[in-house]
């Protein structure tokens, strides 16, 4: 928009760029470290390029460099960013901030943190616009109205009046790309607008996009780690891992005919082969009927919820957030006394209050969490945190610890090497292997799996799934596992409990509960699921029967 | 403005009220356990055993304790102070302008430090630990690490005797036109400014910086807005509560703490008074006077958590 000279419709053409960064590595000199080696990239007018990748690709780094912006100590050390025909990293902070909400614009992963609580939407939206003068604030305003209209959000004339906090999680991601739309840029750079939204919201939000970006002619870079949702918004894909370049093709080639082998790995990844068993003949833990409420009995978060585990099964617990499914967790653990019905163990009831449980209950269930570097104490090595249930549970001292702190490094395919290791120095999914460690070392029943993949990168959580389902065969452990994510649900369960607004909605194994007739909700659950297919996401919005709980 | 709000604002002001009302038992009961008695020092050690009764039973000095309590309550809600041992004056009288001369140097002081704290504490964020950041930070913490009286003689000796500027003395009475009385003041404002400033200031960049983690600050960032702005706009907004509570807490402290200036530069203030009769043992004017810092306290606090309450959005605008 700002210049079309003859540059046969090159927008940005990003060459050799290589950026690095200062990490301070605990108990190490600071070091320089290469985020982005030799990257290459040119993007059309009106095209929209797909970079993935797993965390560390460099995939935010790539897409803010198309701003002149390195976030943190970041710093651009070689190569050119020519947008509209010029070098934007030779522009000056002068330059860089004329361009910057201008004719770039950028739509953060968690809308939620990137709008500011202090000022109304409206005055954030059109701030850019007003700031570089494209526009009077009348004819700003009037425009971020026809943007909200167009991602059909809510009451259009009246949402801008509103606080970000009065505003859900969805429809405050619509509002941001209206917010990067509102100053007509040339290109918007995408980071993972879809990631952190629940699966039935994230369609939604993903359509909008997709018109927005049509209807407008604007030029996009969508970084995602979902293959099957950059399929859906793509011209292009370029594969990234490690800050290098390793696969850049039209989406079709990509994901259908993918020529790298870890393209091939992405593409396949959500399949894990697991088979159902039956269920036993008596369920060693029973909830039955339970009612649990905060706020003293006001916020009914679980409504009269009944579900039985069996022996070396696992159960899996999906829907979105907010339907009630760690609630269930808390439940069951005592964190959240159940105001309602009971949970049988063994045969017999076990204490609704954490307080009232002994010692030896407490250890038949553990837990594992969706953050492991928060669940664990950074100041102790992985062989204290691992030795810690031993020494607590079974009075284990000494040469006899160790001993069973290396068995259990094993079996998480972790070796020897790691027991004087902290966390900060662990991938997350050694973190998570090493969080598994520890609920196993109580020798539990019952592990309660809180999203536990959820944080992590699709290969990596692919190798924790697998470990899982070994884990389970060896020990003989049962698994209520939790998550948003039907792909995991169906690779790990033996049957399936999903809930709605606090309720189960539908219960049963594993074939039974994905066998249609589906219930309205299953079915939404189920079709908002991205797939790996060109023209999914217009089909699947044909198709709906409802709308999410997100609107 | 809805009705949690006004609820959570209610509750603060009656707090106040509850925890004034025990620091005035506090207060009396704290006068109570000093030795000495009160009949004894006014009549004086000669003083006969008969009229040391008769002046106890005129003082009340004979009722029990809880009575004693109720009855000076009373008076201090109907504005009766009582009055001093030492000059037999009455205490609300003598402390009414004094109070005022204490507000007007307070006032003074308040209406540099405040707004100058805060601009050089956006200035140290915005060249963070930069050139400019650590003279700002450097020069906050000397002129707060000189003990007030050095400050004040440093300024008398420069502005009074050596330029003759100012006058060294600042003694105000109720006929001082206005503009002679802030002149009196220039130099014990200055010397207040320059200890309270350094507080505020860091309090002002610590807060902002904390701010300025946020991803709406990179938002801000990325939309091109100059780095001035962005603290202007985006950082400071969310910051209004913690630096408006440290403002609260210095300007509580211009007003009860300001003894040490008050004396160098002999202004009749309220600290003065105070340590006049804390010298003299007059009892009635140090419970007075500890009653009315309290309450200085008190409000101010209040006042700081009321601004937070009304500063954060999602109180104002509730779902």
């Amino acid at each position: 928009m700002v210049d079309t000279k003859a540059n046969s419709g090159k927008l940005l053409d990003i060459r050799n760029l290589r950026i690095e960064a200062m990490v301070y590595p605990p108990g190490e000199a600071p070091k320089t470290i290469t985020l982005v080696h030799d990257v290459s990239l040119t993007l059309e007018k009106g095209k929209v390029l797909g970079l993935i990748g797993e965390s560390g690709a460099g995939k935010s780094t790539i897409g803010l460099s198309s701003m002149a912006y390195g976030r943190g100590g970041v710093r651009i050390t070689g190569g050119e960013v020519i947008l509209n025909g010029r070098d934007i990293l030779k522009a000056g902070p002068k330059g860089v901030r004329a361009l910057r909400g201008r004719e770039v614009c950028y739509v953060a992963q968690s809308a939620a943190a990137a709008f500011n609580p202090a000022h109304k939407l409206i005055d954030q939206v059109v701030e850019a616009a007003m700031l570089h003068g494209t526009a009077t604030r009348a004819e700003a305003e009037k425009r971020a109205v026809a943007l909200f209209k167009k991602l059909s959000l809510p009451n259009p004339e009246t949402i801008g009046e509103r606080y970000p906090h009065q505003v859900s999680g969805g429809q405050l991601q619509r509002v941001m790309t209206a917010m990067a739309l509102c100053s007509e840029p040339d290109l918007i750079v995408f980071d993972e607008p879809t990631t952190a939204l629940d699966v039935t919201t994230q369609i939604d939000v993903l359509a909008a996009i997709k018109d927005a970006i049509r209807d407008t002619h604007v030029a996009a870079l969508y970084i995602t780690h979902d293959l099957a949702v950059v399929a859906q918004v793509s011209d292009e894909i370029m594969v990234l891992r490690h800050g290098r370049l390793v696969e850049w093709g039209g989406t079709r080639q990509i994901i259908k005919e993918p020529r790298q082998e870890y393209t091939n790995a992405l593409v396949s990844v959500h399949e894990i082969e697991h088979k159902e068993q039956q269920p036993g003949t008596t369920p060693f833990l029973s909830v039955k009927n339970v009612t649990a409420a905060y706020g003293g009995g006001h916020v009914k978060v679980l409504k009269n919820v009944s579900v039985d585990i069996y022996p070396a099964q696992t159960l899996a617990v999906v829907g979105e957030s907010g339907s009630g499914k760690s609630t269930l967790a808390r439940a069951i653990t005592g964190l959240l006394p159940p105001a309602e019905g009971t949970v049988t163990f063994d045969g017999r009831p076990l204490a609704n209050r954490l307080a009232d449980r002994p010692k030896e209950d407490l250890r038949q269930l553990q837990m594992i969490y969706q953050m492991a570097d928060v669940a664990m104490n950074p100041r102790q090595t992985v062989g204290t945190i691992i030795g810690r249930p031993l020494e607590f549970y079974f009075g284990m001292r000494g040469r006899e610890r160790d001993k069973r702190v290396a068995e259990l490094l094993d079996e998480i395919e972790m070796g020897k090497g790691f027991v004087d290791r902290y966390p900060a120095e662990l991938s997350g999914g050694q973190k998570q292997r090493v969080c598994i460690a520890r609920s196993l070392a109580a020798k539990p029943k019952l592990i309660i799996c809180d999203e536990v993949t959820s944080a992590l990168d699709p290969l990596v959580a692919h190798g924790i799934l697998k470990l899982l389902l070994d884990l389970q065969q060896h020990e003989k452990v049962a698994y209520l596992f939790i998550t948003h994510d039907l792909a995991t649900v169906k690779s790990i369960a033996d049957s399936i409990a999903v809930m709605y607004r606090g309720e189960v909605v539908r219960y049963g194994s594993k074939s039974k509960v994905l066998t249609p007739p589906f219930d309205a909700y299953t079915d939404l659950l189920l079709s908002s699921v991205p797939e790996m297919e060109i023209g999914w996401l217009e089909k699947a919005i044909k198709g709906r029967r409802m709308e999410s709980a997100g609107n | 403005m809805s009705s949690p709000i006004l609820r959570l604002v209610a509750q603060r002001v009656l707090l106040g009220l509850v925890l004034l009302l025990a620091v005035s038992v506090l207060i009396f009961a704290g006068t109570q356990i000093l030795p000495g008695d009160v009949a004894q020092a006014i009549l004086g050690q000669s003083a006969t055993p008969e009229a040391l009764a008769n002046l106890r039973e005129q003082l009340g000095l004979n009722d029990p304790a809880w009575l004693r309590y109720v009855h000076w309550l009373w008076g201090i809600l109907h504005g009766d102070f009582g009055t001093a041992q030492s000059s037999g004056l009455d205490i609300a009288t003598s402390i009414s302008t004094r109070l005022k001369n204490t507000l007007f140097l307070a006032a003074c002081a308040a209406i540099v430090a405040v707004p100058l704290a805060i601009i050089l504490g956006l200035i140290a964020v915005r060249y963070r630990n930069g050139f400019v950041d650590k003279l700002i930070s450097g020069l906050a913490l000397a002129s707060t690490s000189f003990p007030e009286f050095f400050i004040g003689y440093v300024l008398i000796f420069v502005f009074a005797v050596h330029w003759q500027i100012f006058p060294s003395i600042s003694t105000v009475d109720d006929s001082t036109p206005f503009l002679e009385r802030l002149q009196a003041v220039v130099l014990p404002a200055t010397a207040l400014t320059l200890v309270v400033l350094a507080h505020m200031m860091r309090m002002t960049r610590a807060a902002i910086l904390n701010v300025m983690q946020s991803a709406y600050i990179e938002t801000a960032e990325l939309k091109g807005l100059k780095p001035f702005d962005i603290i202007r706009k985006h950082a400071f907004p969310n910051a209004i509560a913690p630096v408006v509570n440290v403002v609260m807490l210095n300007l509580a402290y211009l007003i009860v703490g300001v003894v040490v200036v008050e004396v160098i530069f002999v202004y009749p203030g309220m600290g003065q008074y105070l340590v006049d009769h804390v010298a003299k043992r007059d009892v009635p004017v140090v419970q007075a006077v500890g009653l009315i810092f309290a309450a200085v306290y008190i409000t101010l606090n209040i006042v700081a958590d009321i601004a937070a309450i009304v500063a954060n959005p999602r109180l104002r605008h509730p779902k």
